[in-house]
C-alpha cells in the first residue's frame, strides 16, 4: 500500500515537473516553430501548432540581409572577454574577502551590489561622453569593459558565497603541512571551488550574451553583437514575426547549446554548498 | 593558468583588430519597415554610381533607434551620418541646431514636387532639414464583402455616427468577426496617435493657446467615451494591447470589418501574399463629426544629417538618391509599382502606372491633403503637429496619457478617472517644463 502511494507520488510529481518544464520552455519552442512558418502563417488566428507548411525561407532571408557570423563573433568576443576579465578580478577579490574578512567586508560587498541598483540609463550620457573621448564607441574593447564592470558585483558575490562554504579547517590543515598561499590557492582552494567557478562563469557568460542595453547603445556596426541583430528585425510598421523569430532562434542557439552541454556543472555549481 | 592567460591574450588581440577604412563610409540608422528594407537591398545601385562611398546600415527597433540617435546627437558622438527620423523630431531637432539643413540636393531633385503638407512638416523657417522617404496619413480600411452582406454602404467621407453604427451591426462575436479594430496599446506613437487624431475631429485639442492641458473639456470626454464604448461593443478582445502590427494581423486574417490606421497599411492589406482578404478591401477618409476636421494624422519617415557627422557631402548625396524620383523608378523597375515608397511626391500620384496598381492612391493623397500640421484642430493651438505636439516633452507626456487611456479601454479605470489622471499628469509636466505656472 505504502509502495503504491509512493509510486503514485512519483508519477504525479514527474508529470508535474514535465508540465512546468514544458510551460517554461513553451515560449522558446513557439519562437522556433514560428521561424519555420511563412509570415502569413505566423500570425494565423487560430495559430497552427505543427501542421503548417514548414519552410527555411526565413533563415535564408535573414542570412542574406545581415551578416550573422559577424554579429555572432562579436557576441562571443564580448561575452567571453568580459567574463574572463571579470573572473580574473573577482577571484582574488572574493578570496580575500572570504578568507581574510575585515570589519568593512560586509559594507564593501553591499556597496558593490549597490551599483547594480541604479538603472543603467541613468549613467548613459556620462558613459557615452567618456567613450566618445576615448574613441571607444562601437568598439569591442569598450563593450568588454562595460559588461565586465556591470557584471563584476554579481561575480564577486557568487564567488564569495562559494568560497565561504569551503571549510576553513582544510586550509588550516594545508597550512600545517607547510603550504604557501599560492599553493593553497592552486592545489587546495581551486579544485574545491571548480563547480562554483564553472557556474559563475556560465551564468556571467549568459548575462553578458543577453545584455541588451549597453550593447545596443554603445555599438553601431563594427562591434554590434547578436542583440542588435535581433533588434534589427523588429518593425513598427510591418509584420515580420517569422523573420524576427528566425533571427532570435539564431541568436540564442549558441548559448542554448552551451547551456545544454554544461547543464551538469551549472546545476552542481548552483546547488554547491546546499548539501553537506 | 597558462591556458587562461593564453586565452586572455588571444581575446585581447582579437579585440584590438579593427577593420581598416579606405573610403568614405556612411553609417545610416534606420527602422525595419518594408520600404527601408527595400532601400537597403538597393544600396548596391547607389554605390555603383558613387564608388568612393560605402554604406553601413544600423537597423533598430523604433524606440531604441530614437533613444540611441538622441544620445548620439545630444553628445555630438558622430556615430551616424544619416538618420531616419519622424516628422515629430524634425522641427524640434532643427531648432536645437542638431540637424544640417539640406541645401545641396542637386538640380534635378525637384523640391517643388514634394507634397506640400509633407514638405511643411520637415521644414523650419523655409529651410528643408530632412528629406521625406515615405509619408502617410490615416484612413478607414473596410471589408467590402461584409458591408455588402450587411446592406451597408460606406460613404467616401464617413461620420463617426455612421462608423459606430456600422461597427455594431458588423460585429459577429460568435464567428470571430469584429466591427472595428483600433489601436489600444499605450504609447505616444501608438494609441495616442489615433486618439489625438480622433479628438481633433471631435473639436478637442491637447493644449489651449496658453499651453493649458485640455483633458477636462467635454470634447475629450466625448472622444474617449465614444472610443471606449465602441471598442467594448464592437472591438476584438484584448484590444488594449493592440498596436499597428497586431491590428494588421487581425485585419489580414479577416477578423476586422473596419480598421482605421496608417495609409501605408493599404498596400499590406491588398497584397495577396500577406492578406486573406486582399481583394475585399475598400477605403474611405477617416471619420469626422462635421466640425471640419477628419480623424486622420500626418506622418513621414525622413532622412536627415546629424550636426556631428563629418561626411555631410556624401550623406547628402545618399539622401538625394534615396528620396529622388529616380529612386521611385528604380524600385518600380525592380519590385513593381505597388512597392514604391508612397506619400512624398506629387508626381507619383499622377503616374498612371502607379494609379493602376494602387487602388488606395487617391484616398492616400486625399488623406494627406486633409491633415494640416500647422492648423491641426478646430480651435487654435500653440503647437505644430496633428497627432502630437512638436515639443520635446511630448514623448513623455503622450506615453503617460496613453497609459491612462489604455487602462480605460482595458476597463481597469473609468473614462472620467483616466481623463482626470491625464489632466493632472500633463499639468504637472508642463509646469515642470515651464510652459505654465
Amino acid at each position: 500500500m505504502a509502495r503504491m502511494a509512493t509510486t503514485r507520488r512519483v508519477v504525479v510529481s514527474t508529470i508535474g515537473a514535465w508540465f512546468f518544464g514544458f510551460l517554461i520552455f513553451f515560449p522558446i519552442l513557439w519562437m522556433v516553430l514560428a521561424s519555420f512558418k511563412t509570415e502569413l502563417e505566423a500570425f494565423a488566428v487560430p495559430p497552427s501548432f505543427l501542421l503548417f507548411h514548414w519552410t527555411t525561407e526565413n533563415y535564408a532571408t535573414v542570412q542574406e540581409r545581415s551578416d550573422y557570423f559577424h554579429h555572432a563573433m562579436n557576441s562571443i568576443i564580448i561575452a567571453g572577454g568580459s567574463t574572463l576579465i571579470a573572473l580574473l578580478i573577482a577571484i582574488p577579490a572574493a578570496w580575500s574577502m572570504a578568507f581574510s574578512p575585515t570589519k568593512r567586508t560586509k559594507d564593501i560587498l553591499l556597496w558593490m551590489l549597490s551599483t547594480k541598483m541604479m538603472p543603467p540609463v541613468g549613467v548613459l550620457v556620462p558613459i557615452y561622453l567618456i567613450y566618445k573621448s576615448f574613441g571607444l564607441l562601437d568598439s569591442r574593447i569598450g563593450l568588454v569593459f562595460i559588461l565586465c564592470l556591470g557584471n563584476l558585483p554579481i561575480v564577486i558575490w557568487m564567488l564569495f558565497t562559494y568560497f565561504k562554504e569551503i571549510p576553513r579547517d582544510i586550509l588550516e590543515a594545508a597550512r600545517m603541512d607547510g603550504a604557501t598561499i599560492g599553493r593553497e590557492l592552486v592545489y587546495v582552494l581551486t579544485p574545491m571551488a571548480i563547480p562554483g567557478l564553472a557556474s559563475t562563469l556560465l551564468l556571467n557568460l549568459i548575462l553578458a550574451w543577453n545584455e541588451a542595453f549597453w550593447t545596443l547603445n554603445l555599438s553601431t556596426s563594427n562591434a554590434a553583437p547578436l542583440t542588435t541583430f535581433i533588434a534589427s528585425y523588429s518593425s513598427p510598421e510591418g509584420l515580420f514575426w517569422a523573420k524576427l523569430s528566425a533571427a532570435s532562434t539564431l541568436a540564442i542557439a549558441p548559448i542554448l547549446v552551451l547551456g545544454w552541454f554544461s547543464q551538469k556543472q551549472l546545476v552542481r555549481g548552483l546547488t554547491f554548498g546546499a548539501v553537506k | 593558468m597558462k591556458h587562461v592567460l593564453g586565452a586572455v591574450c588571444g581575446a585581447s588581440a582579437l579585440l584590438l583588430a579593427v577593420p581598416g577604412m579606405a573610403e568614405t563610409t556612411l553609417t545610416i540608422a534606420t527602422v525595419n519597415n518594408g520600404d527601408m528594407i527595400r532601400m537597403q537591398g538597393l544600396t548596391a545601385e547607389f554605390t555603383k554610381k558613387n564608388p568612393d562611398i560605402a554604406v553601413k546600415w544600423v537597423t533598430l527597433e523604433e524606440n531604441v533607434l530614437r533613444q540611441r540617435v538622441t544620445t548620439d546627437i545630444a553628445t555630438k558622438g558622430g556615430q551616424f551620418d544619416v538618420l531616419t527620423i519622424g516628422t515629430y523630431e524634425v522641427p524640434i531637432w532643427a531648432k536645437k541646431g542638431w540637424l544640417v539643413p539640406l541645401a545641396n540636393l542637386g538640380g534635378d531633385y525637384d523640391v517643388a514636387d514634394l507634397l506640400p503638407k509633407i514638405k511643411d512638416a520637415v521644414s523650419v523657417d523655409g529651410k528643408l532639414y530632412a528629406a521625406p522617404f515615405y509619408g502617410e496619413s490615416s484612413m478607414v480600411m473596410y471589408r467590402t464583402d461584409l458591408f455588402e452582406k450587411a446592406g451597408l454602404k460606406m460613404p467616401e467621407k464617413p461620420t463617426w455616427d455612421f462608423v459606430v453604427d456600422a461597427a455594431k451591426k458588423l460585429t459577429d462575436k460568435s464567428a470571430g468577426t469584429y466591427g472595428i479594430c483600433l489601436r489600444g496599446k499605450a504609447g505616444w506613437g501608438e494609441n495616442m496617435a489615433f486618439l489625438s487624431a480622433m479628438a481633433n475631429s471631435y473639436g478637442a485639442r491637447w493644449f489651449d493657446e496658453k499651453w493649458q492641458p485640455q483633458f477636462n473639456t467635454p470634447e475629450w470626454k466625448t472622444t474617449l467615451t465614444t472610443y471606449v464604448n465602441l471598442m467594448k461593443e464592437a472591438g476584438p478582445p484584448g484590444a488594449s494591447s493592440n498596436g499597428f502590427n497586431e491590428n494588421l494581423a487581425l485585419f489580414n486574417a479577416g477578423k476586422c470589418a473596419m480598421w482605421i490606421d496608417a495609409t501605408v497599411a493599404a498596400s499590406f492589406v491588398t497584397n495577396p501574399k500577406d492578406s486573406k482578404v486582399a481583394d475585399k478591401v475598400g477605403f474611405a477618409l477617416a471619420p469626422n463629426t462635421g466640425l471640419g476636421k477628419n480623424a486622420n494624422w500626418l506622418w513621414a519617415w525622413n532622412l536627415a544629417i546629424p550636426a556631428g557627422s563629418k561626411k555631410t557631402e556624401a550623406a547628402e548625396k545618399f539622401i538625394a538618391w534615396a528620396t529622388s524620383k529616380d529612386y521611385t523608378k528604380l524600385v518600380a523597375s525592380k519590385e513593381g509599382w505597388a512597392n514604391v515608397p508612397p506619400g512624398t511626391r506629387t508626381s507619383l500620384y499622377q503616374n498612371p502606372d502607379y494609379l493602376k496598381v494602387a487602388p488606395f492612391a487617391k484616398l492616400t493623397l486625399a488623406s494627406i491633403d486633409a491633415a494640416d500640421p500647422n492648423k491641426p484642430t478646430v480651435k487654435p493651438v500653440p503647437y505644430v503637429g496633428v497627432q502630437y505636439a512638436a515639443i520635446p516633452e511630448f514623448q513623455g507626456i503622450g506615453t503617460q496619457v496613453g497609459q491612462q487611456f489604455s487602462a480605460a479601454l482595458a476597463g481597469s479605470m473609468t473614462v472620467d478617472a483616466a481623463l482626470t489622471a491625464a489632466q493632472s499628469a500633463t499639468e504637472r509636466e508642463m509646469k515642470r517644463a515651464g510652459y505654465i505656472k
